[in-house]
């Protein structure tokens, strides 16, 4: 009774979900966190005073399978939404553990991108390039692995049959929580490798 | 392949009382693929970039493709065409604003002029 009531005073009255209104709140901040690094990273990829310069260690084709990677990770991401709302578990297991290998592909790949620019001369420290460098792609790094926890956290607790609350509405909130770090890399893949400086 | 669309057309994007209340909105699995297929084509002909000389269209040409992926995935993927305009207006308000911001910020570094 006293747990009806409680629902009762959270149902939204502008007919729109308050968490989904909170998600795409947070998604708008977001931008702000990243348009600074991105505009910190414009700023200083040309101050090389040390050490190698963007256009000596960026492998292209290398970054540009990892771009292709993340962005098909989309696309099951989306699999999987629709699978949540079709009440399919088994597609929506699936989809999420697949989104989350190619998700775990592409940090692998930056992982090993940074030691390669670790081995070339590129430290932290070395330029301001290649600290706006690290920080930025760092912090979407690190996006990206919250995003592996949350989809890999998620499908144990659906195989326990644990989830509360609206399970594809909680599924789109992670959806909509990976295509976000999915366009902050459309972004960084033509500003910072595709363009010289 | 009719029936298919019409479930997964019918996405339930509420919470609460108001999921009583299906919104329609959505696309067909074909739909997803075909919009993965065009960004991957669309990423194909921004590497080419780096490879063929394109001359002055190179910048112009590559903050388009970029763009348009951009508003593709945020359209479709995230739904935000299909859904309340509410979180339209949320999630551009903060890109706008952050775009202004930084640009004016990179303005007064003289970064346009170098």
């Amino acid at each position: 009774m006293a747990e009806t009531a409680t629902q009762e005073v959270h149902a939204p009255t502008s007919g729109i979900s308050n968490v989904k209104l909170g998600m795409w709140l947070f998604l708008g901040s977001e931008c702000l966190l990243f348009g600074g690094l991105i505009s910190t990273y414009m700023l200083y990829r040309g101050r090389v005073s040390d050490g190698p310069t963007p256009e000596q260690i960026y492998d292209i084709p290398f970054t540009s399978v990892s771009s292709f990677v993340l962005l098909m990770s989309s696309l099951t991401m989306v699999l999987a939404v629709s699978a949540a709302h079709k009440r399919d578990d088994r597609g929506l297991n699936l989809w999420l553990t697949v989104t989350a290998l190619l998700g775990a592909t592409f940090v692998g790949g930056q992982v090993y991108e940074f030691t390669a620019f670790y081995n070339e001369g590129l430290g932290f420290t070395t330029s301001l390039f290649g600290s706006s460098f690290y920080t930025l792609t760092g912090f979407h790094g690190v996006h990206v692995t919250v995003g592996i926890i949350m989809l890999l956290a998620f499908v144990a607790i659906n195989k326990r049959s644990r989830v509360p609350g609206s399970k594809p509405e909680s599924v789109e909130m992670i959806g909509l929580y990976w295509h976000f770090v999915d366009i902050v890399w459309i972004i960084i893949f033509t500003l910072v490798y595709l363009i010289p400086v | 392949m009719t029936t298919e669309t019409t479930n997964d057309a019918t996405h339930d994007t509420t919470h609460g009382a108001a999921s009583e209340a299906p919104v329609e909105h959505g696309m067909s699995t074909r739909g997803y693929i075909v919009v993965a297929l065009i960004l991957a084509a669309i990423t194909a002909l921004e590497v080419s970039t780096y490879y063929v000389d394109f001359g002055p269209l190179f910048l112009p040409s590559l903050l388009i493709m970029m763009v348009i992926k951009f508003v593709m995935v945020v359209s479709y993927f995230m739904h935000l065409k299909f859904d309340n305009k509410v979180f339209s207006w949320l999630f551009y308000a903060g890109l706008f604003l952050a775009v202004g911001v930084y640009v004016t910020a990179l303005a007064t570094f003289q970064f346009f002029l170098r």
